[in-house]
Protein backbone atom coordinates (compact mmCIF):
# COMPACT_ATOMS: atom_id res chain seq x y z
CA UNK A 1 0.00 0.00 0.00
CA UNK A 2 2.84 2.39 0.82
CA UNK A 3 4.25 1.88 -2.69
CA UNK A 4 0.87 2.77 -4.21
CA UNK A 5 0.69 5.84 -1.99
CA UNK A 6 4.22 6.84 -3.02
CA UNK A 7 3.22 6.36 -6.68
CA UNK A 8 0.28 8.76 -6.35
CA UNK A 9 2.43 11.32 -4.49
CA UNK A 10 4.95 10.97 -7.32
CA UNK A 11 2.18 11.64 -9.87
CA UNK A 12 1.26 14.75 -7.88
CA UNK A 13 4.83 16.09 -8.16
CA UNK A 14 4.60 15.96 -11.96
CA UNK A 15 2.14 18.83 -11.83
CA UNK A 16 4.04 20.85 -9.20
CA UNK A 17 5.97 24.00 -9.99
CA UNK A 18 7.19 23.54 -13.54
CA UNK A 19 9.53 25.18 -16.00
CA UNK A 20 9.03 27.40 -19.06
CA UNK A 21 6.49 26.11 -21.63
CA UNK A 22 9.13 26.22 -24.37
CA UNK A 23 11.25 23.80 -22.32
CA UNK A 24 8.34 21.36 -22.04
CA UNK A 25 7.53 21.66 -25.74
CA UNK A 26 11.12 20.79 -26.69
CA UNK A 27 11.18 17.90 -24.22
CA UNK A 28 7.81 16.62 -25.49
CA UNK A 29 9.04 16.57 -29.08
CA UNK A 30 12.19 14.69 -28.02
CA UNK A 31 10.12 12.14 -26.14
CA UNK A 32 7.60 11.71 -28.97
CA UNK A 33 10.52 10.76 -31.21
CA UNK A 34 12.12 8.56 -28.54
CA UNK A 35 8.93 6.80 -27.50
CA UNK A 36 6.78 6.90 -30.62
CA UNK A 37 8.83 7.15 -33.78
CA UNK A 38 11.51 4.73 -32.60
CA UNK A 39 8.81 2.12 -31.87
CA UNK A 40 7.34 2.07 -35.39
CA UNK A 41 9.56 -0.73 -36.66
CA UNK A 42 8.86 -3.21 -33.84
CA UNK A 43 5.13 -2.39 -33.92
CA UNK A 44 5.06 -2.92 -37.69
CA UNK A 45 6.77 -6.31 -37.48
CA UNK A 46 4.68 -7.61 -34.57
CA UNK A 47 1.37 -6.35 -35.97
CA UNK A 48 1.83 -7.69 -39.48
CA UNK A 49 2.71 -11.17 -38.27
CA UNK A 50 -0.03 -11.26 -35.64
CA UNK A 51 -2.58 -10.28 -38.31
CA UNK A 52 -1.22 -12.92 -40.66
CA UNK A 53 -1.29 -15.65 -38.02
CA UNK A 54 -4.80 -14.63 -36.88
CA UNK A 55 -6.09 -15.02 -40.43
CA UNK A 56 -4.51 -18.42 -41.01
CA UNK A 57 -5.57 -19.84 -37.62
CA UNK A 58 -9.11 -18.48 -37.84
CA UNK A 59 -9.51 -19.99 -41.28
CA UNK A 60 -8.15 -23.30 -39.97
CA UNK A 61 -10.81 -23.37 -37.25
CA UNK A 62 -13.70 -22.22 -39.44
CA UNK A 63 -14.43 -25.34 -41.40
CA UNK A 64 -18.22 -25.24 -41.31
CA UNK A 65 -19.89 -24.98 -44.73
CA UNK A 66 -22.68 -22.81 -43.28
CA UNK A 67 -20.27 -20.04 -42.24
CA UNK A 68 -19.14 -17.86 -45.12
CA UNK A 69 -15.37 -17.60 -45.58
CA UNK A 70 -15.59 -13.80 -45.39
CA UNK A 71 -16.22 -14.31 -41.65
CA UNK A 72 -12.46 -14.95 -41.32
CA UNK A 73 -11.75 -11.33 -42.33
CA UNK A 74 -14.50 -10.06 -40.02
CA UNK A 75 -12.98 -11.96 -37.08
CA UNK A 76 -9.46 -10.74 -37.93
CA UNK A 77 -10.74 -7.18 -38.10
CA UNK A 78 -12.60 -7.31 -34.80
CA UNK A 79 -9.78 -9.14 -33.02
CA UNK A 80 -7.31 -6.55 -34.26
CA UNK A 81 -9.45 -3.55 -33.37
CA UNK A 82 -10.77 -4.75 -30.04
CA UNK A 83 -7.81 -6.58 -28.57
CA UNK A 84 -4.74 -7.43 -30.57
CA UNK A 85 -3.78 -3.97 -31.79
CA UNK A 86 -4.33 -2.07 -28.53
CA UNK A 87 -3.41 -4.68 -25.93
CA UNK A 88 -0.69 -6.76 -27.58
CA UNK A 89 0.96 -3.69 -29.08
CA UNK A 90 0.98 -1.98 -25.70
CA UNK A 91 2.42 -5.07 -24.02
CA UNK A 92 5.20 -5.03 -26.61
CA UNK A 93 5.64 -1.31 -25.95
CA UNK A 94 5.73 -1.95 -22.20
CA UNK A 95 8.78 -4.12 -22.87
CA UNK A 96 10.49 -1.68 -25.18
CA UNK A 97 9.48 1.74 -23.88
CA UNK A 98 8.96 0.77 -20.22
CA UNK A 99 12.38 -0.78 -19.79
CA UNK A 100 13.96 2.12 -21.65
CA UNK A 101 12.32 4.73 -19.41
CA UNK A 102 13.14 2.86 -16.18
CA UNK A 103 16.75 2.25 -17.09
CA UNK A 104 17.25 5.82 -18.34
CA UNK A 105 15.86 7.39 -15.17
CA UNK A 106 17.52 4.77 -12.95
CA UNK A 107 20.89 5.52 -14.48
CA UNK A 108 20.28 9.25 -14.13
CA UNK A 109 19.46 8.70 -10.46
CA UNK A 110 22.52 6.62 -9.60
CA UNK A 111 24.87 8.92 -11.52
CA UNK A 112 23.48 11.94 -9.61
CA UNK A 113 22.07 13.61 -12.74
CA UNK A 114 18.66 13.90 -11.03
CA UNK A 115 20.35 15.37 -7.94
CA UNK A 116 22.06 17.90 -10.21
CA UNK A 117 18.65 18.99 -11.53
CA UNK A 118 17.20 19.27 -8.05
CA UNK A 119 20.12 21.32 -6.77
CA UNK A 120 19.55 23.77 -9.64
CA UNK A 121 16.01 24.21 -8.33
CA UNK A 122 14.41 22.36 -11.26
CA UNK A 123 11.37 20.17 -10.58
CA UNK A 124 13.15 17.02 -11.76
CA UNK A 125 10.10 14.76 -11.88
CA UNK A 126 8.10 17.28 -13.87
CA UNK A 127 10.99 18.07 -16.21
CA UNK A 128 11.96 14.45 -16.85
CA UNK A 129 8.76 12.45 -16.44
CA UNK A 130 5.82 14.63 -17.51
CA UNK A 131 6.96 14.87 -21.16
CA UNK A 132 7.41 11.08 -21.23
CA UNK A 133 3.90 10.47 -19.92
CA UNK A 134 2.29 12.96 -22.30
CA UNK A 135 4.35 11.65 -25.24
CA UNK A 136 3.24 8.09 -24.50
CA UNK A 137 -0.42 9.15 -24.25
CA UNK A 138 -0.15 10.94 -27.59
CA UNK A 139 1.90 8.47 -29.60
CA UNK A 140 0.52 5.14 -28.36
CA UNK A 141 -2.95 5.67 -29.93
CA UNK A 142 -1.23 6.53 -33.22
CA UNK A 143 0.92 3.41 -33.01
CA UNK A 144 -2.15 1.31 -32.24
CA UNK A 145 -4.06 2.68 -35.25
CA UNK A 146 -1.02 1.89 -37.37
CA UNK A 147 -0.83 -1.55 -35.77
CA UNK A 148 -4.51 -2.33 -36.50
CA UNK A 149 -4.06 -1.28 -40.11
CA UNK A 150 -0.96 -3.46 -40.53
CA UNK A 151 -2.60 -6.37 -38.71
CA UNK A 152 -5.55 -6.35 -41.08
CA UNK A 153 -3.15 -5.94 -44.01
CA UNK A 154 -1.07 -8.86 -42.69
CA UNK A 155 -4.21 -11.00 -42.57
CA UNK A 156 -5.04 -10.00 -46.12
CA UNK A 157 -1.57 -10.86 -47.40
CA UNK A 158 -1.39 -14.18 -45.55
CA UNK A 159 -4.94 -15.15 -46.52
CA UNK A 160 -4.76 -14.27 -50.19
CA UNK A 161 -1.18 -15.41 -50.80
CA UNK A 162 -1.85 -18.85 -49.29
CA UNK A 163 -5.27 -19.15 -50.97
CA UNK A 164 -7.15 -19.46 -47.67
CA UNK A 165 -9.47 -16.62 -48.64
CA UNK A 166 -10.01 -14.67 -51.83
CA UNK A 167 -9.29 -10.96 -52.07
CA UNK A 168 -12.99 -10.29 -52.67
CA UNK A 169 -14.12 -12.27 -49.60
CA UNK A 170 -11.51 -10.61 -47.39
CA UNK A 171 -12.44 -7.09 -48.46
CA UNK A 172 -16.13 -7.93 -48.03
CA UNK A 173 -15.48 -9.43 -44.58
CA UNK A 174 -13.55 -6.47 -43.17
CA UNK A 175 -16.41 -4.11 -44.16
CA UNK A 176 -19.22 -6.39 -42.97
CA UNK A 177 -21.06 -5.46 -39.71
CA UNK A 178 -18.56 -2.74 -38.92
CA UNK A 179 -19.16 -0.92 -35.61
CA UNK A 180 -17.48 2.54 -35.64
CA UNK A 181 -17.64 2.72 -31.83
CA UNK A 182 -14.99 -0.03 -31.72
CA UNK A 183 -12.48 2.42 -33.22
CA UNK A 184 -13.13 4.83 -30.37
CA UNK A 185 -12.69 1.95 -27.91
CA UNK A 186 -9.45 0.98 -29.64
CA UNK A 187 -8.09 4.53 -29.21
CA UNK A 188 -9.10 4.87 -25.56
CA UNK A 189 -7.12 1.79 -24.55
CA UNK A 190 -3.63 2.93 -25.66
CA UNK A 191 -4.31 6.37 -24.20
CA UNK A 192 -4.80 4.73 -20.78
CA UNK A 193 -2.07 2.12 -21.30
CA UNK A 194 0.40 4.81 -22.39
CA UNK A 195 -0.19 6.68 -19.17
CA UNK A 196 0.23 3.50 -17.11
CA UNK A 197 3.40 2.32 -18.87
CA UNK A 198 5.14 5.70 -18.82
CA UNK A 199 4.18 6.61 -15.25
CA UNK A 200 4.88 3.20 -13.69
CA UNK A 201 8.21 2.84 -15.49
CA UNK A 202 9.20 6.39 -14.57
CA UNK A 203 8.24 5.74 -10.95
CA UNK A 204 10.38 2.60 -10.85
CA UNK A 205 13.34 4.32 -12.50
CA UNK A 206 13.07 7.58 -10.59
CA UNK A 207 13.39 5.93 -7.18
CA UNK A 208 16.19 3.53 -8.06
CA UNK A 209 18.99 3.44 -5.52
CA UNK A 210 22.22 1.50 -5.58
CA UNK A 211 24.06 0.55 -8.73
CA UNK A 212 23.81 -1.19 -12.07
CA UNK A 213 22.15 -4.26 -10.54
CA UNK A 214 19.32 -2.12 -9.12
CA UNK A 215 18.85 -0.37 -12.45
CA UNK A 216 18.37 -3.79 -14.06
CA UNK A 217 15.89 -4.78 -11.33
CA UNK A 218 13.98 -1.51 -11.72
CA UNK A 219 13.78 -2.09 -15.45
CA UNK A 220 12.43 -5.62 -14.99
CA UNK A 221 9.91 -4.47 -12.38
CA UNK A 222 8.81 -1.64 -14.65
CA UNK A 223 7.97 -4.09 -17.45
CA UNK A 224 6.30 -6.61 -15.13
CA UNK A 225 4.19 -4.02 -13.31
CA UNK A 226 3.28 -2.26 -16.55
CA UNK A 227 2.09 -5.53 -18.13
CA UNK A 228 -0.01 -6.40 -15.09
CA UNK A 229 -1.55 -2.93 -15.01
CA UNK A 230 -2.31 -3.13 -18.74
CA UNK A 231 -4.18 -6.43 -18.29
CA UNK A 232 -6.17 -5.13 -15.31
CA UNK A 233 -6.98 -1.87 -17.09
CA UNK A 234 -7.91 -3.82 -20.24
CA UNK A 235 -10.51 -5.79 -18.29
CA UNK A 236 -11.87 -2.68 -16.54
CA UNK A 237 -12.14 -0.73 -19.79
CA UNK A 238 -13.92 -3.62 -21.48
CA UNK A 239 -16.40 -3.76 -18.59
CA UNK A 240 -16.93 -0.01 -18.58
CA UNK A 241 -17.03 0.83 -22.26
CA UNK A 242 -18.53 -2.22 -24.00
CA UNK B 1 29.28 32.93 4.33
CA UNK B 2 27.63 29.62 5.13
CA UNK B 3 26.83 28.73 8.71
CA UNK B 4 25.59 25.34 9.86
CA UNK B 5 24.17 24.95 13.34
CA UNK B 6 23.70 21.72 15.22
CA UNK B 7 23.03 19.55 12.15
CA UNK B 8 21.87 16.03 13.02
CA UNK B 9 20.64 13.31 10.71
CA UNK B 10 19.69 9.69 11.26
CA UNK B 11 18.68 7.00 8.75
CA UNK B 12 16.50 4.16 10.07
CA UNK B 13 17.46 5.03 13.63
CA UNK B 14 21.19 5.10 12.87
CA UNK B 15 22.68 8.51 13.61
CA UNK B 16 24.93 9.65 10.78
CA UNK B 17 25.47 13.26 11.82
CA UNK B 18 25.48 14.38 15.43
CA UNK B 19 25.15 18.09 16.16
CA UNK B 20 27.59 19.49 13.59
CA UNK B 21 28.16 23.25 13.65
CA UNK B 22 30.60 25.25 11.57
CA UNK B 23 31.15 28.43 9.60
CA UNK B 24 32.54 28.58 6.08
CA UNK B 25 33.96 31.91 4.97
CA UNK B 26 33.68 33.67 1.63
CA UNK B 27 36.70 33.42 -0.67
CA UNK B 28 38.13 30.40 1.19
CA UNK B 29 38.42 26.77 0.23
CA UNK B 30 36.78 24.95 3.12
CA UNK B 31 37.50 21.24 3.30
CA UNK B 32 35.46 18.56 5.03
CA UNK B 33 37.61 15.48 5.52
CA UNK B 34 37.16 12.11 7.16
CA UNK B 35 37.14 8.41 6.45
CA UNK B 36 34.48 6.59 4.44
CA UNK B 37 31.07 6.44 6.13
CA UNK B 38 31.72 9.32 8.51
CA UNK B 39 28.86 11.42 7.12
CA UNK B 40 30.72 13.87 4.88
CA UNK B 41 28.50 13.40 1.86
CA UNK B 42 25.34 13.41 4.00
CA UNK B 43 26.47 16.72 5.50
CA UNK B 44 27.03 18.12 2.01
CA UNK B 45 23.59 16.89 0.93
CA UNK B 46 22.07 18.54 4.00
CA UNK B 47 23.73 21.81 3.02
CA UNK B 48 22.57 21.75 -0.61
CA UNK B 49 19.03 20.65 0.18
CA UNK B 50 19.10 17.08 -1.12
CA UNK B 51 18.67 15.59 2.37
CA UNK B 52 16.71 17.43 5.03
CA UNK B 53 18.44 17.34 8.42
CA UNK B 54 16.44 16.07 11.40
CA UNK B 55 17.69 18.98 13.49
CA UNK B 56 19.62 22.18 12.98
CA UNK B 57 19.73 24.81 10.30
CA UNK B 58 21.85 25.96 7.38
CA UNK B 59 22.29 29.70 6.92
CA UNK B 60 23.35 31.28 3.64
CA UNK B 61 24.40 34.83 4.48
CA UNK B 62 21.88 34.73 7.30
CA UNK B 63 19.05 33.18 5.27
CA UNK B 64 17.85 29.93 6.83
CA UNK B 65 17.59 27.45 3.95
CA UNK B 66 15.14 25.08 5.63
CA UNK B 67 12.98 27.68 7.35
CA UNK B 68 12.38 30.23 4.62
CA UNK B 69 9.72 30.66 1.96
CA UNK B 70 9.96 28.81 -1.37
CA UNK B 71 11.09 31.88 -3.31
CA UNK B 72 14.01 32.53 -0.95
CA UNK B 73 14.94 28.85 -1.08
CA UNK B 74 14.84 28.99 -4.86
CA UNK B 75 17.03 32.09 -4.95
CA UNK B 76 19.55 30.41 -2.61
CA UNK B 77 19.59 27.37 -4.91
CA UNK B 78 20.37 29.61 -7.86
CA UNK B 79 23.40 30.94 -6.00
CA UNK B 80 24.78 27.41 -5.60
CA UNK B 81 27.09 25.54 -7.93
CA UNK B 82 27.66 21.85 -7.27
CA UNK B 83 30.35 19.59 -8.63
CA UNK B 84 29.21 16.00 -8.10
CA UNK B 85 31.59 13.12 -7.57
CA UNK B 86 31.13 11.63 -11.05
CA UNK B 87 30.51 14.97 -12.72
CA UNK B 88 26.76 14.19 -13.11
CA UNK B 89 26.84 15.39 -16.70
CA UNK B 90 23.72 14.78 -18.78
CA UNK B 91 24.62 11.89 -21.09
CA UNK B 92 22.35 13.00 -23.92
CA UNK B 93 23.84 16.50 -24.14
CA UNK B 94 27.18 17.71 -25.47
CA UNK B 95 29.73 19.38 -23.20
CA UNK B 96 28.53 22.78 -24.41
CA UNK B 97 24.86 21.93 -23.85
CA UNK B 98 25.67 20.63 -20.37
CA UNK B 99 27.33 23.91 -19.42
CA UNK B 100 24.54 25.94 -21.04
CA UNK B 101 21.78 23.93 -19.36
CA UNK B 102 21.37 26.09 -16.19
CA UNK B 103 21.26 29.22 -18.38
CA UNK B 104 18.58 27.67 -20.61
CA UNK B 105 16.49 26.60 -17.66
CA UNK B 106 16.91 29.43 -15.22
CA UNK B 107 17.63 32.62 -17.14
CA UNK B 108 16.12 34.70 -19.90
CA UNK B 109 19.46 35.53 -21.50
CA UNK B 110 19.69 35.79 -25.27
CA UNK B 111 21.31 33.01 -27.29
CA UNK B 112 24.34 35.22 -27.91
CA UNK B 113 24.77 36.02 -24.19
CA UNK B 114 24.52 32.33 -23.32
CA UNK B 115 27.02 31.39 -26.04
CA UNK B 116 29.51 33.93 -24.72
CA UNK B 117 29.07 32.84 -21.11
CA UNK B 118 29.46 29.14 -21.99
CA UNK B 119 32.55 29.87 -24.10
CA UNK B 120 34.04 31.87 -21.21
CA UNK B 121 33.40 29.09 -18.66
CA UNK B 122 34.79 26.39 -20.96
CA UNK B 123 37.83 28.52 -21.65
CA UNK B 124 38.23 29.07 -17.89
CA UNK B 125 38.50 25.31 -17.32
CA UNK B 126 40.58 24.80 -20.47
CA UNK B 127 38.01 22.84 -22.44
CA UNK B 128 37.03 25.15 -25.29
CA UNK B 129 38.15 22.48 -27.77
CA UNK B 130 35.82 19.85 -26.28
CA UNK B 131 32.60 21.87 -26.56
CA UNK B 132 30.98 19.65 -29.19
CA UNK B 133 31.98 16.33 -27.63
CA UNK B 134 29.65 14.05 -25.70
CA UNK B 135 30.38 13.19 -22.02
CA UNK B 136 31.09 9.58 -23.08
CA UNK B 137 33.89 10.84 -25.32
CA UNK B 138 35.90 12.68 -22.67
CA UNK B 139 38.13 11.53 -19.80
CA UNK B 140 37.27 11.52 -16.08
CA UNK B 141 39.36 14.63 -15.45
CA UNK B 142 37.67 16.46 -18.32
CA UNK B 143 34.26 15.48 -16.95
CA UNK B 144 35.17 17.05 -13.62
CA UNK B 145 36.27 20.21 -15.40
CA UNK B 146 33.01 20.32 -17.37
CA UNK B 147 31.23 19.85 -14.03
CA UNK B 148 33.14 22.85 -12.66
CA UNK B 149 32.28 24.90 -15.75
CA UNK B 150 28.59 24.02 -15.30
CA UNK B 151 28.80 24.83 -11.59
CA UNK B 152 30.24 28.32 -12.20
CA UNK B 153 28.18 29.24 -15.27
CA UNK B 154 25.52 30.97 -13.13
CA UNK B 155 28.14 32.97 -11.17
CA UNK B 156 27.51 31.10 -7.93
CA UNK B 157 28.13 32.57 -4.51
CA UNK B 158 28.58 29.08 -3.06
CA UNK B 159 30.48 26.20 -4.66
CA UNK B 160 30.20 22.64 -3.37
CA UNK B 161 32.52 19.90 -4.59
CA UNK B 162 31.98 16.26 -3.66
CA UNK B 163 35.31 14.46 -3.88
CA UNK B 164 36.59 16.38 -6.90
CA UNK B 165 39.75 14.25 -7.08
CA UNK B 166 38.28 10.77 -6.84
CA UNK B 167 39.37 8.50 -9.66
CA UNK B 168 41.91 10.96 -11.03
CA UNK B 169 45.65 10.63 -11.43
CA UNK B 170 47.79 12.78 -9.08
CA UNK B 171 48.70 15.33 -11.74
CA UNK B 172 45.08 15.89 -12.81
CA UNK B 173 44.06 16.04 -9.14
CA UNK B 174 46.50 18.88 -8.53
CA UNK B 175 45.19 20.74 -11.60
CA UNK B 176 41.58 20.36 -10.43
CA UNK B 177 42.52 21.59 -6.93
CA UNK B 178 44.35 24.59 -8.35
CA UNK B 179 41.42 25.40 -10.60
CA UNK B 180 38.94 25.29 -7.71
CA UNK B 181 41.20 27.47 -5.54
CA UNK B 182 41.71 29.99 -8.34
CA UNK B 183 38.00 30.23 -9.03
CA UNK B 184 37.22 30.57 -5.33
CA UNK B 185 39.63 33.45 -4.88
CA UNK B 186 38.92 35.11 -8.22
CA UNK B 187 35.14 35.25 -7.76
CA UNK B 188 35.12 35.37 -3.94
CA UNK B 189 33.01 32.21 -3.69
CA UNK B 190 32.37 30.27 -0.49
CA UNK B 191 33.71 26.87 -1.50
CA UNK B 192 33.17 23.63 0.40
CA UNK B 193 35.05 20.53 -0.69
CA UNK B 194 34.49 16.99 0.52
CA UNK B 195 37.70 15.06 0.11
CA UNK B 196 39.91 12.18 1.21
CA UNK B 197 42.84 13.50 -0.72
CA UNK B 198 45.74 14.46 1.54
CA UNK B 199 47.36 16.49 -1.20
CA UNK B 200 44.23 18.67 -1.38
CA UNK B 201 44.29 19.02 2.39
CA UNK B 202 47.86 20.28 2.38
CA UNK B 203 47.64 22.42 -0.77
CA UNK B 204 44.27 24.16 -0.67
CA UNK B 205 42.83 23.52 2.80
CA UNK B 206 42.33 27.04 4.14
CA UNK B 207 39.75 25.85 6.64
CA UNK B 208 39.52 22.14 7.41
CA UNK B 209 36.87 20.23 9.34
CA UNK B 210 37.50 16.61 10.33
CA UNK B 211 34.49 14.34 10.79
CA UNK B 212 34.63 11.06 12.67
CA UNK B 213 31.59 8.81 13.14
CA UNK B 214 29.24 11.71 12.58
CA UNK B 215 31.00 14.06 15.02
CA UNK B 216 33.19 17.05 14.28
CA UNK B 217 36.46 16.20 15.99
CA UNK B 218 38.77 18.91 14.72
CA UNK B 219 38.72 22.20 12.84
CA UNK B 220 41.60 24.37 11.73
CA UNK B 221 43.97 25.32 8.91
CA UNK B 222 46.29 23.09 6.90
CA UNK B 223 49.44 24.40 8.59
CA UNK B 224 48.18 23.15 11.95
CA UNK B 225 46.70 19.84 10.95
CA UNK B 226 49.89 17.81 11.17
CA UNK B 227 50.46 19.08 14.71
CA UNK B 228 47.14 17.72 15.91
CA UNK B 229 46.93 15.51 18.97
CA UNK B 230 43.48 14.11 18.09
CA UNK B 231 44.29 10.39 17.74
CA UNK B 232 41.55 9.71 15.14
CA UNK B 233 42.79 12.57 12.95
CA UNK B 234 46.40 11.45 13.35
CA UNK B 235 45.42 7.96 12.31
CA UNK B 236 43.57 9.35 9.29
CA UNK B 237 46.39 11.67 8.26
CA UNK B 238 49.21 9.22 8.68
CA UNK B 239 47.50 6.11 7.38
CA UNK B 240 49.88 6.35 4.42
CA UNK B 241 53.19 4.62 5.18
CA UNK B 242 55.25 7.27 3.45
CA UNK B 243 53.62 10.09 5.42
CA UNK B 244 54.06 8.13 8.64
CA UNK B 245 57.76 7.72 7.96
CA UNK B 246 58.05 11.41 7.12
CA UNK B 247 56.34 12.31 10.38
CA UNK B 248 58.69 10.10 12.33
Amino acid sequence: MSVIGKYFIFLGTLFGKGEKLSVYWRRLMEECVGIGVSSIFIVAIVSTFIGAVSCIQTAYNLVSPIIPISTVALIVRDMEILELAPTITCIVLAGKVGSNIASELGTMRITEQIDALEVMGINSSSYLVLPKVVAAMLTFPMLVIFSAFLGILGGYLAGTLTGVITERDYLYGIRDSFVPYNIFFMCVKPFVFGFLIASISSFKGFFTSGGALEVGKASTQAVTNSCISILVADYLLAQLLL
Amino acid sequence: MIEINNISKAFNGKEVLKGISAQFQKGETNLIIGGSGTGKSVLLKCMIGLVKPDEGNVLYNGRDFYHCDKDTQQSIRREMGVLFQGGALFDSKTVEENVRFPLDMLTTQSTEEKRERVAFCLQRVGLEQAAKRMPSEISGGMKKRVGIARAIVMNPAYLFCDEPNSGLDPLTSVKIDELIKEITEEYQITTIIITHDMNSVMEIGQNIMFLYQGHKLWEGVNTDITKTDVPELKEFLFSNKLLREMQE
